[in-house]
């Protein structure tokens, strides 16, 4: 092996399938840190590259290899239980002949047990960190029928962390839940995605979840991938034939700089410059997500004055796209150095001559805290 | 209710041939029921096929072909005789032979029903938390398909017992060696004494009965054969 460690780290997976009706033909390297989201429609292929990196999937052609060991090539084949991986499934799929902590300490025993073999110098999740992590200690002694849906979620994404893994497979773990479930979760997820030294690859079809935990986005269409790299720039490409239609937006990153509490807004540092948002408790100097809809940006060609718009920012455009109605088209702008995109109809854009360069000035009309 | 002597030999023996036969379909009948359940090879109709012969197939059928392949110009004869156990029919051990095919489909259809319902999805979430395909098979597969053992262990049991058929052809009727309860009941009635067939028919009549009661009381859903 003549490569080198910084290439070997991350996994770098070359899949093909051919199934009747459905292929997958996928070369990607995933970065060894951070939430990598898989994102596509049903049927693009993204659980079923999963379940392949999980070796779940048996793909007749193909080579995986994860920080450097070879899980899938010519002549290797390491099984889903040599992997140190940890899956979390749709539905929990807890063993229902176990309680809660022996669902846990099924996949603990193992790990511990395999890990001492292959990694014995690191134990990176202990069963109470799981535990306390995923906030199910009241539940230990239940049997999961006892559970409800976001619980059992919970301790399914518990029982995958207490094997210890080096790599966290999620396949859409919020899409069987409701609306108020995934309220429930997502908070724990927020705090896996800060707290974890794994990478974790995860499956969704959701906007929202994406651009509350992803770092690093792969889109997936029809069994191929058509875009990957980090979250914003990939959210911000206009070429994608990905159709997010009302959910097309960007995501920054920024800092709580100050609270206004007399009118309940948080003032988020970034892109140099202070956005105002509603105020969801977050601390002061905390990190937070911001998610800007290209359907909440209008552009100006100054700074208007009596607008009810709280954030107005200078900006630079970037490039024009068409839309997925001809009436609109999508014009991607910089913020300081961030991108932006922003919605509007193809006679504001002409009328307002914006041309690539152009200096103006964006609105934003609604900001969302994640 | 008085019986011979005769009567409780062959009751005890009938228990012994029960017991023993369902022994050891448990460890005949659950690797085929595992791999009927699971398998996608084109031998899983073939297979399937011929574990459910002995529920069509008339007794003295089954009997007639094991008597002659146990006999001794038959192939098993001819092995069993090589490796000088000597020759089954007219033994035990010979009785324990038929009745392991002729249950064969008892234990091997409730099992196998079993595993297909726990479906792929235990077992894969159980390779991911690191459990070989051994350890899946015994905390997972095992403890989930247990209702399934549990029906299989009592048709078996219970279908053992009321052979009739593949023990005539196979066993005769040897007291004490292969005069179960249902050929002692042929006897009482070749013999004309009614009463005392009476007395050993009822007694597998409520045994059957119970069995059954209790089979259909402790599962609220059917048993699937």
């Amino acid at each position: 092996m003549d490569t080198n460690t910084s290439i070997a780290q991350g996994i770098h997976a070359r899949i093909r399938i051919d199934w009747p009706g459905f292929s997958l033909d996928v070369d990607e390297c995933l970065p060894p840190r951070g939430v990598t989201a898989l994102f596509g429609h049903s049927g693009s292929g993204k659980t079923t590259l999963l379940r392949c990196i999980a070796g779940l999937e048996h793909a007749a052609e193909g080579q995986l290899s994860f920080n450097g060991s070879v899980w899938q090539d010519a002549r290797t084949w390491v099984p889903t239980h040599r992997r140190p991986i940890g899956y979390v499934f749709q539905e929990a799929s807890l063993f229902p002949h176990l309680s809660v902590l022996g669902n846990l300490r099924y996949g603990q025993r193992r790990g511990q047990r395999r890990s001492k073999r292959d990694d014995p110098c690191r134990t990176r999740f202990s069963l109470e960190h799981a535990i306390e992590l995923l906030g199910i200690g009241h539940l230990l002694k239940r049997k999961p029928a006892a559970l409800s849906g976001g619980e059992r979620q919970r301790v399914g994404i518990a029982r995958a962390l207490a094997v210890n893994p080096r790599l966290l497979l999620m396949d859409e773990p919020l899409a069987a839940l409701d609306l108020a479930r995934k309220q429930e979760i997502l908070p724990y997820l927020e705090r896996l995605h800060d707290d974890l030294e794994i990478p974790v690859l995860y499956v969704s079809h959701s906007p929202d979840e994406v651009a509350r935990l992803a770092d690093t986005l792969v889109v997936m269409d029809a069994g191929r991938v058509v875009a990957s790299g980090p979250l914003n720039e990939t959210l911000a490409r206009l070429d994608l034939p990905i159709r997010l239609g009302e959910d097309a937006g960007v995501v920054l990153e920024g800092r709580v700089a100050e609270r206004d509490e007399q009118w309940h807004l948080l003032r988020v540092a970034c892109c140099n410059a202070g956005l105002w948002v509603r105020d969801s408790g977050a601390a002061i100097d905390s990190h937070v997500r911001i998610r800007i809809l290209a359907r909440d940006v209008s552009i100006a060609d100054a700074p208007t004055s009596g607008t009810s718009i709280l954030n107005t920012l200078p900006a630079r455009v970037l490039s024009l796209g068409a839309d997925a109605h001809p009436a609109l088209s999508l014009v991607k702008l910089e913020v300081s150095g961030q991108p932006v995109l922003a919605r509007l109809t193809r006679r504001s854009a002409e009328q307002l001559g914006l041309v690539p360069g152009k200096e103006v000035w964006i609105q934003i009309k609604a900001t969302a805290l994640l | 209710m008085f019986l011979t002597d005769s009567d409780i030999q062959a009751v005890l023996l009938t228990l012994r041939l029960a017991t023993v036969t369902t022994l050891i379909l448990f460890l005949v009948g659950t690797p085929i029921a595992w791999w009927l359940a699971r398998t996608r090879s084109r031998w899983k109709g073939p297979v399937g096929a011929v574990v459910a012969l002995p529920l069509v197939l008339p007794p003295s059928v089954l009997g007639f072909y094991l008597l002659v392949s146990m006999g001794p110009n038959g192939p098993v004869g001819q092995l069993t005789q090589a490796l000088g156990i000597g020759l089954l029919p007219f033994t035990f051990w010979g009785l324990v032979v038929g009745s392991v095919f002729y249950s064969l489909p008892f234990m091997v259809q409730p099992v196998q029903n079993a595993f297909a319902a726990i479906g792929e999805r235990p077992l894969e979430a159980a390779a991911t938390l690191r459990a070989s395909p051994l350890d899946r098979f015994f905390t997972v597969a095992l403890p989930l398909s247990l209702p399934g053992f549990v029906t299989a262990g009592i048709l078996t049991f219970a279908h053992t017992v009321g052979e009739f058929g593949v023990v005539l052809m196979i066993g005769g009727n040897i007291p004490g060696v292969t005069r179960v309860a249902s050929v002692q009941i042929y006897d009482h009635v070749e013999a004309l004494a009614y009463g005392d067939a009476h007395r050993l028919a009822a007694i597998l009549l409520v045994f059957s009965f119970l069995v059954l009661l209790a089979l259909y009381s402790w599962r609220p859903s059917q048993p699937r054969l």
